[in-house]
């Protein structure tokens, strides 16, 4: 029973989503749906952060490798949640809210909770961001090893389309000799990583995407017919 | 108690009919509901303009006629996938070709399992409303079962709350259905975050702190999706990666071992369960693709003879529109 409900309201949503998507009298439907998808995040995000307070309490309470990580974990999401709801630094924006020194915006430029995003969060966030840039280039190095034919025609592709995005016209310009009219020649790479990458590469992408809207139906039916519960933890 | 155990296995009809007459009441509420939102729906719609005395009636229709050759396009695919669906249910054998990825994982789990290290799982980290990640969940069942049978640890950090819920379920059941309940610790299916660089430090920092033997990324993913690949490629794990994002396909290939490629995501939890009736669908999918295949083919060919075959000229004498333009604003047009 603790499976079957459950299966039971997915498939009974699921079709009734399928006949809104073609039926105008139905659109309602739809939006009250995610109405309540909205409410059940709302709900589980309360339940997220305890989760998280519990998970990490017990990992400094076991004294587990890594505890101190845990604990400025901690800290930091207490310091935010208290800081954003008392709007610690936040004024009133207009004049008639004087006596309501709450009535700003938790957001406010220059309060407390908006210095932690701008000065805290949003560098370490940019910092991690800039990783990737390194991770790209170690993942191009190992990917661009000319081992076999496969690779080589990888590589010379890859190389094809980083001189595109170059100036590539100037550097090839150097090396050929100019036309008989007297105008410079150069070699159309940006002319075939353009094609590389609308004709290629988009045609690729559009036949793993057929094949995925495909795959989104099949699992989609699998779910609506009760087939495959094991999103659900299997059968009863 | 014995009741009880009895009723659990399907043993009293009372029992085993219990669930089809929740479900049936269940339709009969929301059955209720549509028509009685409907009314209200369609008494609001009645005139609008009363006072002018026109008439003028604010129709909302049924059905979205522009939305026609969509609907035979899904009808026709579900219903291939469902004809396949039942004739592997009779016991018609399908041919399923093997999927590399899929037959790696109980290596990398044996791998693991002889390594003594925990693995890794990641469903990606979008909520649960993705498709995406359903998929992601339903393989984290079977390989969850698979690291019971063999007690090896399996670490579950989750972006969404919901996810997480949805996680342990799914581990906790595997647990119980590989007959090793007391594998399942709650503690190793957790919540990180929902800011996608914060949950990726996580992740990343403990890759580095445990040198997980294994690492499963399949799901949604986004920027971070190398970031984790590469993690997990330096500290010496086995990787199985899958997404439907084809962004993100290039950097799984480049930094993981085995990479399910957009629909083969989809295709894993049937594969992966064996089952006549799962594997039916997949070959009903595969007749989806020869459809496509055909109406690629029949698509280029018309265009082809379109650009190719001289214009009707107009009265003015202009050139006349495409002869394939009809295609376009009705057959194409609503999806």
């Amino acid at each position: 029973m603790s499976k079957t409900v459950p299966v039971i309201i997915a498939s009974l949503v699921g079709f009734l989503m399928i006949f809104a998507f073609f039926s105008p009298q139905l659109l309602w439907l739809r939006q009250t749906a995610e109405d309540w998808f909205a409410i059940i995040t709302t709900i589980a995000m309360i339940y997220g952060g305890l989760t998280l307070c519990f998970h990490h309490l017990k990992k400094i309470s076991d004294s587990e490798a890594g505890w101190g990580f845990s604990a400025v974990t901690l800290l930091a999401f207490g310091v935010t949640v208290i800081v954003g709801m008392l709007k610690i630094g936040v004024v009133p924006e207009t004049a008639r809210n004087l006596n309501h020194p709450w009535s700003g915006p938790f957001l406010q430029e220059g309060g407390a909770f908006w210095w932690i995003y701008q000065y805290l969060f949003s560098p370490v966030v940019s910092t991690m961001f800039a990783l990737l840039a390194f991770y790209v280039a170690s993942a191009a190095f190992r990917a661009f090893r000319a081992k076999n034919v496969e690779a080589i025609l990888l590589l010379v592709t890859a190389l094809i389309v980083l001189l595109g995005q170059t100036k590539d016209r100037e550097i090839t310009t150097l090396f050929l000799p100019a036309m008989t009219d007297g105008s410079t020649s150069y070699l159309p790479i940006a002319d075939l990583t353009e094609f590389i990458r609308k004709t290629i590469v988009t045609s690729g992408q559009r036949a793993i995407m057929i094949g995925v809207a495909l795959g989104v139906v099949a699992t989609s039916l699998r779910i609506l017919l009760g087939l495959d519960r094991s999103y659900l933890g299997g059968d009863e | 108690m014995e009741i009880t155990q009895r009723c659990r296995e399907g043993r009293i009809p009372r029992c085993r009919n219990s669930g089809r007459r929740m479900g049936l009441l269940l339709a009969f509420l929301l059955i209720t509901m549509i028509v009685c939102k409907g009314a209200v729906f369609a008494a609001d719609a009645k005139p609008v303009n009363e006072g002018s005395g026109a008439g003028q009636e604010k129709a909302v229709a049924w059905f979205d006629f522009e939305k026609t050759s969509f609907a035979l396009l899904t009808v026709a695919i579900c219903g291939t996938v469902i004809i396949c669906t039942e004739l592997a249910r009779r016991g018609k054998p399908f041919y399923v070709r093997p999927i590399a990825g899929l037959r790696a994982m109980e290596e990398a789990v044996g791998r693991a399992t002889e390594m003594g290290k925990p693995m890794l799982f990641v469903p990606g980290i979008e909520d649960i409303k993705e498709i995406d990640t359903v998929a992601g969940l339903m393989i984290l069942s079977n390989v969850a079962r698979m690291a019971a049978e063999y007690d090896t640890p399996l670490e579950v950090p989750t972006s969404r709350t919901l996810v997480m819920t949805a996680a342990r379920e799914a581990v906790q059941a595997a647990a119980i259905a590989a007959g090793r309940p007391d594998y399942y610790n709650e503690d190793r299916v957790y919540y990180v975050t929902e800011e996608q660089f914060g949950y990726v430090a996580s992740v990343c920092g403990w890759m580095n702190r445990e040198k997980p033997a294994a690492c499963f990324f399949l799901g949604k993913f986004f920027a971070e999706s190398l970031i984790l690949a590469e993690t997990g490629n330096a500290v010496g794990a086995i990787q199985i990666a899958g997404t439907a994002e084809t962004t993100q396909l290039p950097f799984f290939v480049a930094a993981c071992d085995y990479t399910l490629l957009g629909e083969e995501l989809f295709a894993a939890s049937a594969y992966l369960s064996g089952e006549p009736a799962q594997l039916g669908m997949l070959k009903g999918q595969d007749f989806g693709k020869l459809a496509a295949m055909v109406l690629v083919l029949a698509g280029c060919a018309l265009a082809t003879w379109d650009s190719i075959s001289p214009r009707v000229k107009t009265s003015d004498g202009q050139n006349g529109s495409r002869r394939t333009q009809w295609i376009t604003d009705t057959v194409l047009k609503g999806g």
